[in-house]
């Protein structure tokens, strides 16, 4: 009961000066805003770069040592892996799957529009182990081909669209696939996938660009890299072995680590916040000193004019990251839709939080520079106090 | 009074001393005083500046307590007690009246009467008991929602002395009461205080520089550097 008693001063206290009680809250709401913005806009950086990532991390990636032959269509044969290095990979990742991949460049010609593109070469049965289909069908014979989706809508190329490769020859699109997004293995988005035998006559290329293994059990991708490592790396490295769950647990926690520094820099803010209201506290103590004497002189117990103060920082916290909570969620609406072009990121809990977090630091940091003016007013000696004019 | 110390004495001072040290030296503020005050009395403490007497009376009024020798309450010995006991002992025992009426500026006259009342049951809502004391002290209900600084100094003290009242304490304490009225005032409130002495038998301690306020006491203590000079009982006349 008397809690509220103290709250009624508090509140009435900050009322009657509310020009300063103002520019406090305003430094608290700069505060929340900065770090839940900042936290926000991380976090959807973060997201945003996850669902880029067709790679969901269960895949190894094999690929000629020093990686010579990953994008070289028409390579050498010492940049490839050869078929009996694929049967060996099969062999020591057994029961996995073993996906061998032909990739390369070309200038195409779709109608009379010219354009280059990447080219993948995948056994007909391994594609629907890797790529989703939008529209038409898979691949059935030489002769045709499967289309990225955006490669697709920036040639508008429909099913039954011609596309010539180079001087290699002439296919037909059957299957429109769907968007998977930037991956470390395939990136057919912006290219066309064609039966290995087609790519391997064309390209007079026998030998492999890489090989991609995919993992039933997630637990085992250190082993199943290791089997791969024993049996062709045995006498000199002739393969790099890299999983994409790796590579994509260090992308998200660089830039986990980017969000979190871009939140502390919001932090600061904040304890500039504090200090301002650590020296507003202060000048509302030495402002009342004359009052405080008499409220303890009329039986106000320390812990009691301490409450009081704490309860005024509190108020000030209170508003200000109520205020700074709303005001953050239209920051991070502006700052995602400027920076990554999307608000898709903002309503998820993930970003979220950071306003709640925001808030939190904010009423943590308002009762935090509380503490020393509320702890030097309930000690003040009530004679001095009274004496105080 | 003094000398004559035993447990009939609602304040007892015994040989106490308060010494307030200062970098140029200590100062002896109060040097081995004894005295008692009975209920029902109505004290008038004198002397000049610096003579001890604020010290004498914040020591009754527990906001002190002495460097040497021993000061009760009703036989209890303050000596030891924690800053909590002495805050329970004011708000349960003690009105303050001060010169400068010390009204809480961000409270109303009525929110200012409730406030000691408040601290001491933990409830808010105690008006009936705080209006009954501000009719008493003749403040109209218009001026209980009135802040501070919309009343006058004579509206203040009365304000003030309502508010020592509200708990019902057995001892007032007043520092220069009409120090910052006029005459009429002054005289008013002194009689507001003789009437609450002589109707309600309340102890009042009086510090004041005016022989005029002072004759409405009893007894009249003199203090000199720090020392009871002379106690002077009032006669029947006076």
């Amino acid at each position: 009961m008397q809690s509220s008693l103290f709250f009624e001063f508090s509140k009435r206290n900050v009322r009657l000066h509310w020009f300063r009680s103002l520019l406090a809250v305003i430094g608290i709401v700069i505060g929340v805003v900065t770090i839940a913005t900042m936290g926000i806009l991380g976090n959807s950086l973060v997201l945003a770069i996850s669902d880029s990532l067709s790679t969901v991390g269960d895949s190894i990636i094999v690929t000629p040592h020093s990686g010579g032959g990953m994008m070289g269509g028409g390579g050498t044969s010492a940049d490839l892996i050869t078929e009996r290095d694929v049967e060996q990979i099969r062999r020591a990742v057994a029961p996995d799957l073993t996906i061998p991949v032909y990739s390369g460049s070309s200038r195409m010609k779709i109608g009379l529009e010219d354009t280059a593109g990447i080219i993948y070469g995948l056994k007909q049965d391994d594609i629907p182990l890797l790529l989703e289909l939008e529209k038409g069908s898979y691949l059935r014979g030489s002769s045709g081909c499967m289309v990225g989706q955006k490669f697709a809508d920036e040639n508008d190329i429909t099913i039954g669209t011609r596309i010539t490769v180079g001087d290699k020859g002439s296919l037909r699109v059957v299957g429109i696939l769907k968007e998977r997004g930037m991956g470390f293995d395939i990136n057919p988005d912006y290219g066309i996938v064609v039966d290995d035998k087609w790519f391997s006559d064309a390209f007079d290329q026998q030998d492999y660009n890489m090989v991609i293994v995919k993992v039933k059990d997630l637990n085992s991708i250190e082993k199943v890299k290791d089997a791969i490592d024993k049996k062709l790396n045995r006498r000199e490295t002739i393969v790099d072995v890299i999983d994409t769950k790796a590579i994509l647990e260090t992308i998200l926690t660089t830039f986990g680590q980017i969000s979190t520094f871009t939140t502390a820099i919001g932090g600061i803010s904040l304890i500039v916040a504090g200090v301002s209201i650590l020296n507003i506290m202060m000048m509302s103590v030495t402002e009342r000193i004359k009052e405080i004497g008499v409220l303890r002189s009329i039986g106000t117990q320390r812990k009691e004019v301490r409450r009081m103060f704490l309860y005024e920082a509190l108020i000030l916290g209170l508003l200000g990251s109520v205020i700074g909570g709303v005001l953050a969620l239209g920051g991070g609406y502006a700052v995602s839709l400027l920076m990554l072009q999307t608000t898709e990121y903002l309503f998820v809990p993930s970003s979220i939080v950071y306003v709640f977090y925001g808030m939190a630091f904010g009423i943590g940091t308002s009762l935090l520079s509380g503490l020393y003016p509320a702890w030097k007013a309930s000690n003040l000696n009530p004679i001095d106090a009274l004496r105080h004019e | 009074m003094s000398g004559s110390v035993n447990g009939v004495y609602i304040i007892e001072f015994k040989d106490v001393t308060k010494v307030y040290p200062l970098p140029a030296g200590d100062v002896v503020a109060l040097d081995k005083v004894s005295l008692g005050i009975r209920p029902g009395d109505f004290v008038a403490i004198m002397g000049p500046s610096g003579s001890g007497k604020s010290t004498l009376l914040n020591l009754m009024g527990f906001l002190d307590t002495p460097s040497s020798g021993d000061l009760f309450i009703r036989g209890r010995n303050v000596r030891g007690m924690t800053d909590e006991e002495l805050t329970a002992l004011r708000r349960d025992h003690i009105g303050f009246i001060f010169q400068q009426f010390n009204l809480i500026p961000l409270l109303t006259a009525l929110e200012n009467v409730q406030y000691p009342l408040n601290l001491k049951t933990g409830k808010r809502n105690n008006s009936d008991r705080s209006r009954e004391v501000l009719k008493a002290m003749d403040l109209g209900e218009s001026l209980h929602t009135h802040k501070p600084s919309e009343l006058s100094g004579g509206q203040q003290q009365r304000v003030a002395i309502a508010r020592a009242l509200v708990n019902n304490p057995e001892i007032l304490l007043a520092d220069e009461p009409t120090g910052n009225l006029d005459t009429r005032t002054g005289t008013a409130i002194m009689e507001l205080l003789e009437d609450l002495n002589h109707r309600e038998g309340k102890t009042i301690i009086m510090v004041t520089h005016d022989p005029g306020i002072a004759r409405y006491a009893h007894k009249t203590i003199r203090l000199v550097d720090g020392r009871i000079s002379e106690i002077e009982e009032a006669t029947e006349e006076a």
